[in-house]
């Protein structure tokens, strides 16, 4: 079943056109990666996705329904989370709140305190500290906690390696998968390529706004996504 | 003990500050809105209590009942009509909004009413003085403006550090996008928040408004003590605001003991001197 779909997605930061008619489908229960290389357009089009830039209704098309005007909190309402790059958690918030703050979507479903600090156990002695005092994996952790808490169908991930040593890529990953595990859909936007790829089943590769290449991660042309990853 | 005196009067002074100044450490704190208008916010709230009271019977403190739901209801609706509109542009679209919202604000009074002054009446406890040994008598009806700044701030502290509201209003404060990407309705909170404001700035205007008379053009001073106030005490710090409010009033009242007619420049002086020394104020906490 089609969980998200877009079509003939387009975006734009005021006069300058970053997405140019994206089509994209990630079925229910699917990680799909998005690659690309910088300014390929893959943060733009989480963001779109996620309701942070407008575009027409139709363009968007989430379970069904249009979703492409709609503002961020009603989409988060409908079930679309986002772990921003960078982590932007909220500096004044103890970790804790941080990951409260996920609740202000009012969506019930398998996800709460308890079940995110036996996913992060580390957050659980962290609970109490502001949340710029922790490293920069912690973070990572407090904020993928973040999006789980307003249990997502579909969860938008963008550069959860950004910044972090490959052991605290490795154990972010490997909780992705409890992650996935639950049902929930995942979207990793990633330039390290290999990590996105051993983590999804399909990928598409974006290459100065338009897609350049989609296929299953298994048995894929590696000279075609060079191609495509580097516009030769 | 002469000096102990100035101490005691001018804190009990700056409670009426710090009061003027709550609402708008609130919507700076939260929403970045600069309200010129905060001012006469303070008046229009103490001619809607001079209408409550003048047409109902009741006293001053009583008309709160009234005057503090109009002005809650005057925020949200101002900020969820108007102002939200002008938060995307920069700080100077509010600026301007709110500067208009004062003119319109100090005409429609002076049309309604008149350029005359008027005073709120309270009765006997205007008046009323308590005797402390060593000779110093203080004033109930300030102990009383004093304790509510006090009540009002530690009130707020806990709505910002106990409640789902607070956590949201810190979290927009923090980062407004990504707060609105984790699922809260900013426009929603933004409108709440004003209307909080409001319920001060009403406080405010019908506790000074017993105090002191007021007029239509009385606006402007009454948001320039409470700027001075914010920025003693530091943006975004709520206690940092009382201690901004009484810092004003020691100092206002120390330049009246010198000679009466320094009283008001004595204040600006301070607030000059701490914006030299320090000029992200005493407390500061905002980022950015």
């Amino acid at each position: 079943m089609t969980l998200l779909r877009t079509q003939k997605l387009s975006a734009f930061y005021g006069d300058f056109q970053a997405l140019f008619g994206i089509d994209v489908t990630v079925d229910q229960g699917e990680t799909v990666a998005i690659i690309g290389a910088n300014g390929a357009g893959k943060t733009t089009f989480l963001r779109a996705v996620a309701g942070a830039l407008t575009t027409p209704p139709e363009s968007v098309m989430f379970d069904g329904q249009a979703i492409g005007h709609k503002t961020p909190h009603e989409i988060v309402r409908l079930g679309i989370a986002m772990v921003p790059e960078g982590r932007r958690l909220f500096p004044s918030l103890s970790v804790e709140e941080n990951l409260l703050l996920g609740t202000h979507s009012e969506r019930a479903g398998p996800w709460n305190l308890k079940r995110i600090y036996e996913l992060f156990p580390r957050l659980y002695d962290l609970r109490r500290l502001p949340a710029p005092s922790l490293s920069g994996g912690q973070q990572q952790m407090a904020a993928v906690g973040r999006a789980l808490m307003s249990n997502p169908r579909l969860l938008l991930c963008d550069e959860l390696s950004l910044g972090l040593a490959p052991v605290v890529i490795r154990d972010i990953y490997q909780c992705l998968g409890a992650i996935i595990a639950e049902g929930t859909t995942v979207v990793l936007v990633e330039q390290d390529i290999n990590r996105a790829l051993d983590a999804s089943t399909r990928f598409y590769c974006f290459q100065e706004g338009r897609l350049a290449l989609s296929a299953p991660t298994k048995n894929f042309d590696r000279a075609a996504l060079t191609a495509a990853y580097f516009g030769l | 003990m002469e000096f102990l005196n100035i101490f005691i009067q001018g804190s009990l002074l700056g409670g009426i500050y710090a009061l003027f100044a709550i609402g708008l450490s609130l919507s700076f704190g939260i929403m970045r809105l600069v309200n010129i208008a905060h001012g006469d916010f303070i008046v229009l709230s103490g001619y809607v209590a001079l209408v409550v009271t003048q047409s109902t019977g009741l006293d001053p403190f009583t008309s709160l009942v009234i005057v503090v739901p109009v002005m809650f209801v005057l925020g949200y609706v101002l900020q969820r009509g108007l102002l939200n509109q002008t938060l995307s542009g920069g700080l100077l679209p509010p600026l301007l909004v709110t500067f208009g919202i004062s003119i319109i604000i100090q005409n429609g009074l002076l049309q309604g009413f008149g350029a005359y002054d008027h005073r709120l009446q309270e009765g006997p406890i205007e008046t009323a003085s308590l005797h402390l040994p060593g000779g110093i008598d203080i004033g109930v009806y300030p102990l009383l403006v004093f304790a509510v700044a006090v009540f009002g701030i530690a009130s707020l502290q806990l709505l910002f550090y106990g409640t789902r509201l607070g956590r949201a209003f810190r979290a927009v404060s923090d980062d407004a996008n990504t707060a609105e990407l984790m699922g809260i309705d900013n426009r929603k909170l933004y409108a709440v928040a004003l209307g909080i404001a409001m319920i001060f700035t009403a406080i405010a205007g019908v506790l000074f408004g017993i105090r002191t008379i007021f007029d239509p053009a009385a606006g402007p001073i009454r948001l320039i003590l409470a700027f001075e106030a914010v920025i003693i005490g530091g943006l975004g710090s709520l206690w940092g605001t009382l201690i901004g409010g009484m810092v004003l009033g020691i100092a206002q009242t120390v330049g009246a003991a010198l000679d009466p007619t320094w009283q008001i420049l004595a204040g600006h002086l301070a607030f000059l001197a701490i914006l030299i020394l320090r000029p992200n104020g005493l407390f500061p906490r905002t980022r950015d």
